[in-house]
This record gives C-alpha cells, structure tokens and sequence, in this order.
C-alpha cells in the first residue's frame, strides 16, 4: 500500500461537487479523516479533510480543471505521509513528498497532473552496517545499524514506534530501502522484518522520550541574530516583515550558515526562483563545519506560490516530520518555513470552500492552535529509545499584507515563538541589511544560553551585549533631541554615545549577505568585535570626562580598523588585540589635545 | 452536437447558474447564446452534481433566464498559435482585432498553462541593459525577471514601459527581444501610445498585443494576462525568442477579480479583494522565467497604479510579494521634474546581485551603488532635518550629504525620455556625483576603486 503508487483500493465513490481545490464526494462511507484518496480519471492525489453524513470533502493536492461530476474516487486506506529512510538528504520535493527531479524526468518542464512518485529511491543500494546483534533485546527508537547517506549524514535506522523484542536476524551489506535489514521477534513470538525506511503520517508528531529547555544558542554567523536576539538550539523563532524587508534572505543565511546537522528548508508559496536559487548555490557552498558542500546535509520542500494551493498546507507538515525524523537519530535539526503566512493562506482558502465560520480575517477559527501546534513540534529532546539527544529548531517567515503586525498570522505566530526578529521597511529601503530592528526585536532565550555563552564565548559576552543594547536604547531618545534641538544641544558624552551606536549600526549590526568575505562571521570574531567597540566607547567617554574633545576623537584613524574588523579571519585573531592597544594609545593621545590623524 | 441548456435558474452579476446540467467539467468554457442571438463566452467556476456556476466574460447584460441558452464546450480556454502571432493584435480573449485574418493555428494551448518546476528553472542572471541608471545601476533588471512598476494614477509609467522596451537589450548578443503586450481596462490612447511607439521603432513586427481596453467586457480581463502569457511561452519556448511582457494595468485586473468574488458572495479579504488572490497573481506571475534546457526567455513588466499612491494597498502588496522587486514611481520627483521620477530607495531589483559585477557589468558595480544609496537616503534625512530645523542646524557634513541629494536626484535619476545610457555611463556619473561627499564617508567602496573610478 502507498500513497503514491498503485493503491489496494479499498473503497470508491463519485464526486458531486466540484469548487477549487475542494471536491465533495459521496459513496465513501467508513473513510477516514486524513485519509489519501486519488480523484477522478487523472488520479488527482487529495486528503479528506472533512466528513458530513454521506458527503466526503476532499482537498486535492493537483489543479482540479476538467473534473466532472460522476468521476470515481478511490480511497487508499491509508493517511498522507512521507517516507523516511535514506534518501532524504539533498532531495527537494514538492509540497507531498514528490521528488522534483524525477517529476521532472516524468513530465518536463512543467508540472502535469496525477504524477505518481515515491519519496525515496527503491532501486539504490545503500551499504548498511548494523550496531546491534542476533539476541539484543530492542524497543522502539533504538538504533539497529546505519548507513552513511553523505558524507556528513549518518543515517541511522531506527526501530519504528510500536516494535519491540529480541534481535532474530541482522544483516549487513548493500541493501535497498525495501530489502529487510532486520527480525525481531515480540513478547508474543510474532516476528516483524525491518527496513531501512518507514512511512509517517505528516499530521502526527514523532514520538520522543521527553523534552528539555534549550541550553544551547544556535550559531548562524549573522552578527545581529547571534549576538543581539540568538535563537537556542530546539528553540522557535519568527521573522516578520513586508515584501522586500528581507525575510528570504535570513532564512537562506540561516539554512547556509547555522550550525545544525542537518537543515530542512521550505519554500512554502513563495517564488520559483529562490528555490532554484538554493538547488544552484547549495552544491556549491562548503558547509563551514564540515567543509563539504551544504547540499550534503539539507532537505528541501518546494510548493511555490503557482503550484496547487492545498499541497502548500501540506507542504509545512511533511518538512516538519522529515526533519523530526532526523531528530529522532540524535541530530540537531534546524527547519526554515518560507512563508508560514502562505500556509495559513491555504487554510483559510480551503476553509472558505468547506463554508466554515471565519473568524478573524476570514481565516479559520483553528488558526491558532494550527499555529502554537506547528512550532510545538520543534524543541530539545530525549529522543525515543533513549540514549540519544536531538533537537528541531523552527524559523518561520512571516509575511503579514502591508507589513502590519497586527495581522492574525503575525499576533498566533508571537504567543508561542521565543525569537522575534522584527524586519523593517525603512532599514531595507535604507538597505541596512539584515534589516531586523535593534529596538523591536527580542530573545527570550538570553538566560537559557547564559552559561553556555559565558563558557564557550567570552565570560563577558552578555554584558557587552547589554553595554551595546543599552547604546543604541540611549541612541534612539537622543535623536528625538536631535529632531527637535539640532546636534548642537548635545554634551559631548552624549554624542559620543550616538556616534558609538553609529558604530555599532554600520560596522556591526550590518552584514552584507551577498559578500563572501562577509557573509558569515563565527561568534568568537562577533564577540571581539563588539568588544573593541565597546572598549572604544568606554575609553572615549573616560577620556572625554579627563578633558579630551569629541571632535578629536572623531577623527582617529583606528576607527577604519574597526569599521573592517568584519574581515578579520580565525587564522587573525591577533589583530584585534593591536586594535584594542591602538584604541588605547590613540584616545590617550588626545588627552594632551595632539591629533592622532 | 453539444447538448444545449434552457435552464438558468438565476443571474447574479456577471455569473449564472445553470441546473440539471450532465457531464460539466470544472474550469471548462461555455458559449451563452442571449435571446437578442448575440453570443458570449462562459466559464466554469463551479459544478455541482446538475447546477454549474458560470461566470460571463462579456457580462450578462441582455440575457434573462428563459431564452438564454448554454452550451458546454468540453475544454479550457484556448488560444490558437503559431509563429504567424507576431505582428498581430487580438482582443483580451484572443480572438483578432486587427482586420486580418484569424491565424492558422499550430496548435491550441490552454491559457491557464502549467506551474514551472522549480526543478527546471535556471537562475536569472543575464543584465539587461535598459539605458536608466536608476534602474541598470541601482535595481538592476536581469533576463527572466518580473519586474513590476508601481505607479500612481497620472505618472509616466507608461513611458518608462516604452523606454525599456524600446531601449532593453543584452550587451554583447545581437539578440532582440520582442514585445509581448497585455492590455486590460487601459483607454484607446493610451494603448495607442504603445502600438505608435512599437511602430516607430519597429518593434511591431514582433511583436503580439493583446487588448481589453477601458470600455471592453471587465471579466474578460481575466483571460487578458494569461493569453499574452501563452502566447509568450511559445514564442519563449518553442521559437527560442527572448520575450519581454508589458502588462498593463494588473489593478484593474484585480478589480474585476474582485468583482466576480462580491458576485459569488465568497467571504472577502483586505478591502473586498478575495483570500485567492495572492495565489491568482502568482499564476500569472511566475510564469516569469527561464528554463535550463531552453533558449528563450519570459522577462516580465508588469505595471500597476497604487490606489491612493499606497503601497500597502493590497494590489501593490500582494504583488510585491510576488514579483522579484518593484520599480516605484513617485509623485514628488515628477512634481520636480525629474524623468524617470524613479524613487530609488523602496524600489527593488532581488536579482541585481548575480547579474552585475566584474564580466557582467563592472567589479564596481555592487559597492558603488550601494553607495548611492547609503548616500541619498542620508542626505534625503538631512533634508528632512533642515525643514524642521532650518538649513544651518545641520553639520558641515550634513550638508554635503543633503546637496549630494538634490544633486543625484536631478543629474543621475533625472534622465528623460529618449537618452539611452549605458552602464559604464551609469557608474561613471555615479564617482563622479560622489566626489561631492568627504572621502572619509565613502565607508561601502573600496580604496582601489576610489583610485581607479573616481577621476
Ligand atoms: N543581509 C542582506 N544583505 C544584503 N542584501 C540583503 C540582505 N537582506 C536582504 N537584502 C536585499 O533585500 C532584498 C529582499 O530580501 P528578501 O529576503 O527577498 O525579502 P522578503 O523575503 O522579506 O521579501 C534582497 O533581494 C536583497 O537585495
Ligand atoms: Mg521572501
């Protein structure tokens, strides 16, 4: 039985009515909610999604034109799901788990109707090498062996929920997905054969042990995320923002650059060419990690915003229960949602065909708890069978029309995300990139990583982080002043502060993600960075209350050493030691009124 | 013989509601013959086991519910080509206006086309060299991509579309676009405009026109768009032609979207536009592009005027959402004469970053402009500043950076109509204007291109 290929037909009936991308059938009576059904004569794939006496509605994944009254459809007996095995890694597939690549051997350039394809490959061997033997007793999540997928993946084949017994037989060697690699033998005596892939239904949480405050921040390289608004590992954050403010961009930076193991990226109703963009650049790029290219560890889900509009709900949850899967093997997993608005888009479009109540801006009811439920999936965990620690981090896009936050998506997505990196219209058009703004945005994950950061960073780290918060706070009631009274009114501390917070807007928060010098910075650089601003700034504001002039300190030539610290490579880490010495000597300089050109 | 209906049950707006219907596909098209004998074209929105909801392309004005016969077609809206489309203009449902006679069809393809697979799609990166600085040089327009102008009612967005057409071209490769144009709800003169324009310059020989003007049916201009876009896949991807598509006005496409959802009674979104419509513009939208294994090419202009001058209006928004950034006109620069009135600072180009730069426009490219604009957007602040507190409040800096502002505006947006700049132009003037800022400002350029660039 599978949902793609040629089902055992269990039951069929007729459709009755057709709106859109919802079908009404009649004739399937005991189908199940959920379950995947193939509709009319092009064997369109949908999911009932609704069930009203003898009525079945359905929503179909595929362009539904053509479809009359009277055609047949037949039901599957079995809910939408994805496969999960090897295979996965460096895959992109459509909102239903179709392989993009093969959809297209299938049916060229543009997608056609009622393509039938597998997750995974069936006919591709993968060497298999067990870690337990004849006799260990197994519960469900314990690893039996695995295969080495990437060079960065090990994939690890795991008992699946609801198996557990002793070890009858164990292979080793070169196997395919569906070849059994393993018997176990239950309490019972019945004997199950396993292979190295499952099915999951993509509506339905993994399982795990139990689950944990995040401990750990998640590295991603971009200054104004790790160091200002950090997003933990097994934490959930959200970027909101209009067209154009810069939303795609940190995904892509993120999916590039974060140190998760394996990186599940989404492209949910959004252009077909970001996605193309990814497939080119990622077999290009070398992961920083583990030096090989960033393809090798990532998962991509691809509904853009002209493919059928109910496989793009889809499309969230079947990335989600593949990169939950990798969790399960002890891997921290980090999952981009590139748009979570057009998801929720779809459901309003399909609620609207099925005549629910709306609420709030025409979207359902349920939005909320579809929401809190999605981001619920991602955390730090015990995975199942113990022994093993994994986690999913989930960054979702937001896109609210017109850019206003008091859009339902937005004001759903902030109750339950930790991280909101607020993106705003006036930086981009300003194009100070990232534009997530400094005063607007927060982490909640400060105090969980505070140990972490102190221990591995600097033991420093977070009181510069306030010492720099608390500058550009200061910064942004000077300005009113400024607004109204000119520069002039300033003292010279205070101008010190806002030409510090300059500092810090332009030679730190800045990052241009398109430069490869700088697209990345690993945070011990980030950390001495900000901390030569900083010790710039206190050194500037000792000396200003010892006598020096403002203006003399404006014109010191160590600051073009700070505003290309940015450059500063691992294998150069000295270098900001002479920029704290140079920062030292040239403002003592301009104590005794000498200028230091 | 297609079976022929009596039976509408009612007429509401531009739809109706046929019953006791058999064998009704969705999506499929109808022909409506009214009981003056006149007859209209029809499409599916909607089957029910024996009642289908019809919606109207020329309205239902003169029809009423006994003598109004229906007929189904058993097929989508189609448009006839082949090669022999250059050079000719049809109506907003393909059907011919030009006296000429009704082409010959190669084939007939459905106008809702496919969803490109992302799969197949090769990343823009071709610069396509407009002769505008404030769009070559600031938001670069490359081949393959949509590139929507925002406009407002009584700006020359029209004669920015022209001059791109006109003016558009790939450096280093003879090959020309040719021009595909969609009409819809815009009056006689100003598709006139285009028609004269493309005759001057010859372009008409090429190029295919589609026009639903200000008093044609409105619900016809849904087919509008997705006509010139059929036309422009097989021109693009069957005859190997690089084609530029002007469409024009996509709000009053909106409008009649919208009309057809009030006409449903479907609940509605952001000020009465439908929840579908992000996903309507974008089967129109991404059909934008290019395609690994072909030579041809889509690039899309499509042009909108913001109700009210708001870019948050759902029309603008939903679109810039859609399309790989937005060229904003603005009222104060035409207001001051400037041509292109070319707001720079919210228009956008997503894809300027790969198709510029060293073998593809200057190494200078990138860090120049984003000069530019860290430039003018601090000088417009200092502008901004002086009106409050008057010019001397500001620093010997500021001023530099608000004259450097007014400067940009008049000599480097500021181009008019018939001047064809090209790139190296466009960056030269731009050192140029930027030696009116103190050196130790210029933090986005490199020492070696100041050596180099700035004479
Ligand atoms: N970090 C960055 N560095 C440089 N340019 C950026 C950065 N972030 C955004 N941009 C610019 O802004 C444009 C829009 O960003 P994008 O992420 O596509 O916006 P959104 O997804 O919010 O619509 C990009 O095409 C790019 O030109
Ligand atoms: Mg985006």
């Amino acid at each position: 039985m599978d949902i793609k290929g040629t089902a055992v037909i269990s039951k069929s009936g007729r459709i009755k009515r057709i709106s859109g991308p919802v079908i009404v059938a009649e004739g399937l009576e005991g189908v199940q909610m959920n379950e995947v059904v193939r509709v009319g004569k092009a064997k369109l794939i949908g999911e009932v999604v609704e069930l009203a006496g003898k009525d079945v509605s359905i929503q179909v994944y595929e362009e539904t034109s053509g479809l009359r009254p009277g055609e047949e459809v037949e039901s599957s007996g079995s809910p939408l799901s994805v496969e999960l095995g090897p295979g996965l890694i460096g895959s992109i597939y459509d909102g239903i788990q179709r392989p993009l690549d093969i959809v297209m051997k299938k049916s060229g350039n543009f997608i056609k109707r009622g393509i039938a394809v597998y997750g995974l490959p069936k006919d591709k061997k993968w060497s298999f090498r067990p870690s337990v033997k004849k006799g260990d007793a197994v519960k469900p999540g314990n690893v039996i062996g695995s295969v080495k997928e990437t060079a960065i993946i090990e994939h690890k084949i795991m008992v699946p929920p609801g198996v557990e017994g002793i070890v009858h037989e164990i292979s080793s060697g070169e196997f395919t997905v569906e070849e059994e690699v393993a018997v176990i033998t239950g309490a019972d005596g019945s004997k199950t054969g396993i292979r190295m892939y499952t099915k999951w239904p993509v509506r339905l949480k993994r399982p795990y042990n139990r689950k944990f405050s995040p401990v750990e921040p998640l590295i991603s390289g971009q200054r104004v995320i790790d160091t200002f608004f950090p997003i933990a590992k097994g934490g959930v954050a959200c970027i909101p923002g209009p067209f154009g403010s810069g939303k795609t961009v940190v995904q892509q930076q993120l999916a590039k650059w974060t140190d998760a193991d394996v990186v599940v990226y989404i492209g949910c109703g959004e252009r077909g060419n970001e996605m193309t963009d990814v497939l080119q650049e990622f077999p290009e790029l070398e992961d920083p990690y583990s030096g090989e290219p960033l393809i090798k560890r990532t998962v991509l889900i691809a509904n853009t915003s002209n493919m059928p509009v109910a496989a793009r709900e889809a499309s969230i949850y079947t990335g989600t229960t593949i990169a939950e899967y990798f969790r399960d093997m002890g891997y921290k997993v980090a999952l981009m949602a590139d748009s979570t608005s057009r998801w929720a888009e779809a459901l309003r479009e399909m609620s609207g065909r099925l005549e629910e109540m709306p609420g709030e801006e025409g979207y359902p009811a349920y939005l909320a708890s579809r929401v809190a439920e999605f981001y619920e999936r991602g955390g730090r965990v015990e995975c199942l069978g113990g022994g093993r620690e994994g986690s999913l981090s989930i960054i979702g896009a937001v896109s609210p029309p017109g850019g206003d936050l008091s859009d339902p998506v937005v004001k759903n997505t902030l109750r339950v995300v930790k991280v909101f990196w607020g993106l705003d219209d006036d930086l981009s058009s300003q194009r100070h990139f990232p534009a997530i703004h400094w005063l607007r945005s927060y982490s909640l994950y400060l105090d969980n990583i505070n140990d972490y950061c102190a221990a591995n960073i600097g033991k420093d780290f977070t009181d510069i982080r306030n010492t720099a918060m608390s500058i550009l706070q200061k910064e942004e009631s000077l300005q009113e002043i400024v607004r109204l009274v000119g520069e002039e009114s300033l003292s010279d501390r205070d101008r010190q502060v806002m030409d510090t917070a300059k500092m810090i807007r332009e030679d730190f928060l800045q990052q241009h993600a398109f430069d490869p010098d700088e697209t990345y910075t690993p945070i011990g650089q980030q950390y001495r960075m900000l901390k030569s601003i900083i010790n710039f700034y206190d050194t500037a504001v000792s000396a200003i209350e010892e006598g020096s002039r403002f203006e003399n300190i404006t014109i010191l030539s160590v600051r073009e050493k700070i505003a290309r610290m940015k450059y500063i490579t691992k294998d150069r880490m000295g270098e900001f030691d002479d920029i704290d010495r140079e920062i030292k000597q040239q403002i003592k300089g301009t104590k005794d009124g000498s200028d230091n050109r | 013989m297609k079976q022929e209906y009596f039976t509408v049950k009612s007429i509401a707006g531009p739809l109706f509601y046929v019953e006791k219907t058999q064998n009704v596909s969705y999506g499929e098209i109808a022909t409506v013959r009214l009981p003056s004998g006149e007859e209209r074209l029809g499409q599916v929105l909607e089957v029910n086991e024996d009642v289908v909801l019809l919606q109207l392309f020329a309205g239902t004005s003169g029809a009423n519910l006994n003598n109004s016969r229906v007929k189904f077609l058993g097929k989508g809206l189609e448009l006839p080509v082949s090669k022999d489309i250059q050079g000719r203009i049809f109506d907003g449902l393909g059907r011919p206006i030009d006296g000429a006679p009704e082409v010959i069809p190669e084939r007939k393809l459905d106008i809702n086309g496919l969803a490109m697979n992302p799969y197949a799609r090769s990343y823009p990166d071709e610069f396509i060299e407009t002769g505008i600085s404030a769009i070559d040089a600031m938001n670069t327009l490359v081949r393959g991509q949509k590139l929507p102008i925002f406009s407002g009612s009584g700006l020359p967005h029209n004669q920015l579309a022209a001059q791109i057409a006109r003016q558009a071209k790939v450096r280093g490769k003879g090959e020309e676009f040719c021009v595909v144009f969609a009409a819809m709800g815009i009056t006689f003169e100003e598709a006139e405009y285009f028609k004269n324009d493309f005759q001057k310059t010859g372009a008409i020989e090429r190029a295919v026109m589609f026009l639903n003007l200000a008093d044609d049916p409105a619900i016809e201009r849904l087919a509008t768009p997705r006509m010139a876009l059929t036309a422009a896949e097989y021109l693009a991807y069957e005859k190997d032609f690089h084609v530029l598509v002007i469409m024009t006005n996509m709000t009053n496409y909106a409008e009649a979207l919208r009309e057809v959802s009030a006409a449903r009674k479907e609940i509605p979104g952001r000020r009465g536009y439908p929840g579908y419509m992000y996903t309507d513009l974008a089967t129109i939208y991404e059909r934008a592009g290019r395609i690994k294994n072909k030579k041809g090419s889509i690039t899309q202009i499509p042009i909108l005027t913001m109700p009210n001058d708001d870019k948050t209006h759902p029309i603008p928004d939903l679109t810039g959402y859609i399309t790989e950034g937005q060229i904003i006109i603005s009222r104060e620069l035409e207001h001051n004469n400037v041509y292109p009135p070319i707001d720079v600072l919210p228009s956008l180009s997503r894809l300027k970053q790969k198709g510029i730069g060293e073998g593809k426009t200057r190494e200078d490219h990138s860090a120049v402009t984003s000069q530019l604009f860290a430039a003018y957007a601090r000088g417009k602040q200092a502008k901004e500043l002086a009106i409050i507190l008057g010019e001397a409040a500001l620093s010997d800096v500021d001023k530099s950076f608000s004259k450097f502002a007014d400067e940009y505006e008049k000599k480097y947006v500021s181009q008019g109509e018939y001047i064809d700049r090209s790139i190296e132009e466009s960056l030269d003037l731009a050192w140029e204007l930027l030696r009116m800022l103190p050196k130790e400002e210029l933090k986005r350029v490199k020492e070696e291109h100041i050596r180099k660039y700035m004479k």
